[in-house]
């Protein structure tokens, strides 16, 4: 009888965890403290306990299974806190010290980002620089792109046909890059149609494009001294719904018979449809987009197509000014450098050298 | 009963809409305009409810936090522009959004889009996926290189490089056609069961 009263204390005798640490979560925005500990050969589990100060109560927090050595606590910033890990089997359970007091606080800096901060040094410095050559006269190569020396023949041909020029800036937002580089290249075919008296209709999906795109067009006519040209009524929105938009510009390309159709941004599944139906109608289509799988639609159904950085390159290639030409050259010699680290650093990972690879992980 | 008209109306406007396949007509403009003006209805709805509701109005007027001040405030200056003679005070909140999203998405694109891929093409050239990979990425970057005319050596590594970008293409093509394709067979399903009953 005593030798199964001794096991049985035995049995329940647990262990803590050992080497509680708490400390304030590194690289963070703040509201939060990790702790970690050596795991306990007894558990089953872990109760997290935690005391704000100045209370003297320990209240759970959370309980985490015995495989767990680390958990990140949701805090208020700058109050003082106390945790204590306790092992849990059955109904025994073991508590560790209780730890130092600790609080959270953000972090300006996050030192896993390094790179990043390097990394856009290196972009905006060489960007800069070569800005700088292009506004000093220095003349800057930029090869042929064959989609971008097809704006002016479907200008041209929406000109002598007397039709207008129909403009999608892609379906997306205006935080897209994509759209972004679409309302550069929009300035400059409104600037050219313009000059030649061109209408460009530009139907919206995105509440926010559509006032960009109208004072985009709107000064792209002033600045070629053609303010007539300008209509407010062609720049408009249809509705946010992706097949509702790809229905009414179905509609446009059938009614208006426009000459030609760019369609250069951000598209999903509706980049199919509408190529197609462009296509049916006769028009020059020019597309561009940075959307890997519809690509493939835009090049069977569409005359040109611009690829991925293409659409970026498009606005310098158009314009040839200095600000756009120093950027595309900033962006090419961004390009050479990242290939030449993929180069050296597939050569040093081939031969067993990992170090590298940290260079470039957060 | 309304389940039926509601699948009556449902085929209806679909064979509305099929009906583009062979030329614009009537039908298929009744079907356009119906669909654009509901979904810009329930878009406004939409955002009225899960955008300016929770993230303007309850902060600002029911919790009281002053900071919601600003998006009120630039939402309104982007709402004159429907008044002609004060419509450019709506281009400082357009400028707001174009420059902060510029700036922002630059770091988290270097990131995600430069730094993250780098890392993965960094793999031991001994397999042959890893070869391709390797060969797809230099000579894709080769391609995309504007400041180089594409002649001689380097313009065959770029043409090497356009190679490997429709081949990926050509996969990404069959890919979505088929899911496509499922799209037709869903709305053919729609008619042919639950319209027609022709089959089960």
């Amino acid at each position: 009888m005593t030798t199964i009263v001794l096991l049985t204390l035995l049995y329940l005798q647990i262990s803590p965890p050992k080497d509680v640490r708490v400390f304030d979560t590194p690289n963070d925005a703040g509201g939060s403290i990790t702790i970690t500990w050596e795991s306990s050969p007894d558990a089953e589990g872990y109760r997290i306990l935690r005391m704000a100060l100045p209370d003297s109560v320990y209240t759970p927090v959370d309980w985490v299974d015995a495989a767990t050595k680390r958990y990140v606590d949701k805090v208020e910033d700058g109050v003082k806190y106390r945790y204590i890990i306790r092992t849990e089997r059955g109904s025994a359970y073991a508590d560790s010290e209780p730890t130092d007091e600790v609080w959270s606080h953000g972090n300006v800096f996050h030192r896993g980002r390094t790179n990043v901060l390097i990394g856009v040094a290196v972009y905006t410095t060489l960007l800069l620089s070569f800005i700088y050559f292009a506004k000093r006269g220095k003349k800057l190569f930029v090869r042929k792109i064959a989609g971008l020396d097809a704006v002016d023949e479907a200008i041209g041909r929406a000109t002598e046909m007397g039709k207008p020029v129909l403009y999608i800036p892609g379906l997306s937002t205006i935080s897209d890059v994509a759209t972004l580089a679409s309302l550069n290249i929009l300035g400059r075919i409104a600037r050219k149609a313009a000059v030649h008296g061109t209408r460009v209709i530009v139907p919206n999906r995105n509440p926010i494009v559509m006032p960009v795109c109208q004072e985009i067009v709107r000064e792209a006519c002033l600045d070629v001294g053609r303010p007539d040209v300008y209509r407010e009524d062609d720049i408009f929105y249809i509705t946010f719904s992706q097949f509702g938009y790809t229905a009414a510009v179905d509609g446009i390309m059938l009614r208006e018979k426009p000459a030609a159709n760019f369609f250069l941004g951000m598209f999903w599944a509706e980049s199919l449809i509408l190529a197609e139906t462009g296509a049916s109608t006769g028009a020059i289509q020019i597309a561009g987009t940075d959307a890997i799988h519809q690509l493939p639609f835009f090049i069977t159904a569409c005359d040109y197509t611009l690829i991925g950085e293409e659409l970026y390159a498009a606005s310098a290639y158009l314009s040839r000014e200095p600000l756009s030409l120093g950027s595309l050259k900033g962006q090419d010699w961004t390009k050479l450098i990242i290939g030449g680290l993929i180069v050296a650093g597939v050569i040093l990972v081939s031969f067993g050298s990992d170090w590298f690879l940290g260079l470039f992980s957060s | 009963m309304f389940e039926t008209i509601g699948i009556w109306i449902a085929a209806l406007l679909t064979l509305c809409i099929f009906s583009f396949l062979y030329k614009d007509n009537p039908f298929y403009k009744f079907a356009e305009h119906l669909f654009i003006g509901v979904s810009a209805g329930y878009w406004a709805c939409y955002y009225y409810h899960n955008v300016l509701q929770p993230n303007l109005f309850v902060p600002l007027f029911q919790e009281g936090r002053p900071i919601f001040i600003i998006p009120l405030v630039l939402g309104i200056m982007m709402l004159l522009h429907l008044v002609p003679k004060i419509s450019w005070i709506s281009r400082w909140p357009l400028a707001f959004i174009v420059g902060t999203y510029a700036g922002y998405y630059l770091i988290t694109y270097l990131q995600t889009n430069a730094l993250e891929q780098v890392t993965a093409t960094l793999v031991p050239l001994v397999t042959f996926s890893s070869v391709v990979l390797f060969v797809g990425v230099t000579t894709g970057l080769v391609y995309f290189f504007f400041s180089k005319e594409h002649k001689g050596t380097f313009g065959g590594i770029a043409k090497f490089g356009i190679w490997f970008l429709m081949i990926a293409f050509g996969a990404s093509f069959g890919y979505t056609v088929m899911a496509r394709i499922s799209l037709l067979i869903g709305r053919m399903t729609f008619l042919l069961k639950d319209w027609l009953h022709i089959i089960q």
